[in-house]
């Protein structure tokens, strides 16, 4: 093992989604841990392939929307029943079934905000700069070309020996990716 | 039938319209949507369009200005008129919005592959309808200044508002609408961001496409956590869409005035909503795909699609006009029956006429392969359709408040210059951010047509 403090890793190109599916597959066989792969679109199995661990997106918005909707709820008890009473011709205070089309949105609305920015926050964005844009031809990640960077971290990474590892895979345009 | 032709609408002859036009790959979906965006001159012929949408939305901020400076006086609205035409426009409007959310949720978990092309304008459709509709409480309320005591917050004055009403319901079933329809558009822009970003040729697109795509870089840990919230938000819109137009319809069926309160009002405002909404989508889509030779992309089978959802609903809302027909004759109740008897009978007669006639009779073509695929009749059709729809809110309203109970608190309704001013104004502001939308943002979701690609030429191999 070497260590490249400039180096952030190297990536390979692929043309389709089922060469970047078969390289991903082989590259985690390989014992490859620190890896990713880059898609213009969510490529089906792709997940599978790179053995990612379940997304902790429906928990967090499972969360949030159990806070909307109990912080609904608790807001119109407190204000209806607890610090603005009042007393129309005798009426509970605390009439639930008037207060549920508001709960109900407010859950939603918890729901939804923390799926949005929980799904932001685990995958660190906004982040404006990272190394793989160093790469000229990454451009091409959003429109019609298929990526997988391996990184420097990973225990196996070897500059020359992961290079070749990647060309092995049928990738063109394989290139190391610096750090700055 | 008899052998040989198959008949047109068989599934022989659907499958040869397919969903996106033959011979599309990854890089020329990206291209020609992109090039619309980023390389494209902006015609003559928008900035035509553009200049009389923004003209009348210039109408109606001179409009809304009087309003502030006179109050609601300026307005036909009187007692016992005292909803006119802002809650007519706020739920047409709101109506409106409800087809893009359907389009983006309803048939993403449905998984209608019809849907990728028509979705990202449809929600552009959504926010923009929403934005005319927050206009039309925000002004009746003849103090929009104040319009904050409908929010909850811990006022020196400790008042709160009242959770038991329907108009508070309201502010937060719509605002949260709001909120949502604007998240979700925003998530499935992410990624088109990102493409614009990195096929901008200019210092300036690079950098405001790039903020606003936040460094998405299309990781597959981005994909995985990205498609885990876009289905939630798809799982969360659904019922929300179905709530905020039940919660409108309580605006009315919560309260006692005959033709109102009734429990049809929540299922057939809600399938009115997607009615009017759908034909929105279709008198937008219909010119977006012509103007820029789209048609690859939104084809007939999209249209027919569209219509035949409109056909749908035109007909759950035909069933709701008769129940609330039929169970006032059957209810007995004779304030009920005197209002359907006003309805057919009374001053504004002719406006019921002319939403039967829009509503429920024109549409009725649609049954015809050959009405939905001429799509000069669709668009003549979504217009009809838009304008029915706004008739029935005007029957809704002004004929129960002109005639409740008694005879002595009768009324007549007469919207004025500033009432119509407002109401084509939101419909120039909507148009105006229809045409900005389609300059600066792609109006076709680039990476679900990518994906489209992907399974298409999966299914042809």
């Amino acid at each position: 093992m070497e260590h490249h403090s400039h180096i952030y890793g190297v990536m390979g190109e692929f043309g389709t989604p089922e060469q970047l599916i078969h390289a991903a597959r082989k590259v985690r066989e390989s014992g490859y841990r620190h890896v990713d792969a880059y898609a213009p679109f969510p490529v089906e199995g792709l997940s599978e392939a790179l053995r990612l661990h379940r997304s902790w997106v429906p928990l967090i918005t499972l969360l949030g929307g159990l806070a909307g909707g109990l912080g609904g709820f608790g807001l119109q008890y407190w204000a209806a029943a607890i610090t603005y009473p009042l007393n129309i011709g005798g009426r509970p205070l605390n009439s639930w079934p008037a207060f549920i089309p508001v709960t109900f949105e407010l859950t939603i609305l918890g729901a939804s905000l923390s799926a949005v920015l929980g799904m932001l926050a685990l995958n660190r964005l906004p982040q404006p700069h990272h190394p793989v844009f160093n790469v000229p031809r990454f451009t091409h990640a959003s429109t019609d070309r298929f990526f997988i960077c391996i990184q420097a971290r990973d225990k196996k990474f070897h500059l020359a020996e992961t290079a070749r590892f990647l060309q092995g895979l049928d990738a063109h345009h394989v290139s190391e990716v610096s750090d700055d | 039938m008899s052998a040989g032709q198959p008949p047109l609408d068989s599934p022989e002859i659907r499958r040869l319209t397919p969903v996106l036009g033959p011979g599309h790959s990854f890089a020329s979906v990206t291209d020609k949507i992109s090039s619309i965006v980023l390389t494209r001159p902006t015609s003559l012929g928008w900035f035509v369009g553009f200049g009389i949408a923004f003209s009348l939305m210039g109408l109606m901020t001179i409009a809304i200005g009087w309003l502030i400076i006179k109050g609601t006086g300026i307005w036909g609205i009187n007692i016992p008129i005292g909803w006119g035409f802002a809650i007519v426009n706020f739920v047409w409007w709101i109506g409106i919005g409800h087809a893009g959310t359907l389009i983006s949720a309803i048939l993403f978990l449905l998984n209608q592959k019809w849907r990728t092309s028509i979705n990202r304008f449809a929600e552009a459709m959504t926010l923009f309808a929403v934005a005319c509709a927050g206009i039309f409480p925000l002004i009746h309320t003849g103090r929009p200044w104040m319009a904050f005591y409908m929010f909850p917050y811990p006022s020196t004055m400790g008042l709160w508002p009242q959770f038991r009403s329907p108009l508070i319901w309201d502010v937060f079933a719509v605002s949260t609408y709001g909120t949502v329809s604007l998240l979700f558009w925003f998530v499935g822009l992410i990624p088109d961001l990102a493409t614009l970003r990195d096929r901008s040729k200019t210092k300036a697109k690079q950098i405001i496409y790039g903020m606003l795509a936040m460094g998405w870089r299309g990781s597959a840990h981005h994909w995985h956590n990205y498609q885990s919230a876009y289905l939630l938000l798809a799982g969360l819109a659904t019922p929300l869409v179905l709530s905020v137009h039940t919660v409108v319809s309580f605006d009315f069926a919560i309260a006692i005035v005959p033709g109102w309160h009734t429990t049809i009002f929540p299922p057939y405002f809600v399938a009115g909503a997607i009615y009017s909404g759908f034909a929105m989508v279709l008198t937008i889509a219909i010119p977006l795909r012509k103007a820029y030779a789209l048609e690859d992309f939104i084809t007939m089978r999209h249209l027919d699609n569209m219509a035949k959802v409109m056909l749908a609903t035109g007909l759950i809302v035909a069933y709701g006009y008769f129940f609330e027909f039929f169970m006032s004759l059957y209810s007995g109740n004779k304030f009920d029956v005197f209002l359907v008897r006003q309805r057919f009978h009374g001053p504004y007669a002719p406006f019921y006429y002319a939403l039967i006639l829009c509503n429920i009779l024109t549409p009725q073509l649609l049954w015809f392969y050959k009405m939905r695929h001429n799509v000069v009749v669709l668009f003549l059709m979504s217009i009809v359709v838009n304008i029915g729809m706004w008739l029935e809110r005007f029957v809704i309203v002004v004929i129960s408040l002109t005639r409740d109970f008694m005879p002595s608190a009768w009324g007549r309704y007469t919207p004025t210059f500033w009432d119509w001013a407002t109401f084509i104004g939101t419909i120039g502001m909507f148009v105006t951010l229809i045409f900005l939308f389609v300059r600066v943002l792609p109006a076709i979701s680039i990476a679900e047509m990518r994906e489209l690609v992907a399974e298409t030429s999966e299914e042809n191999k």
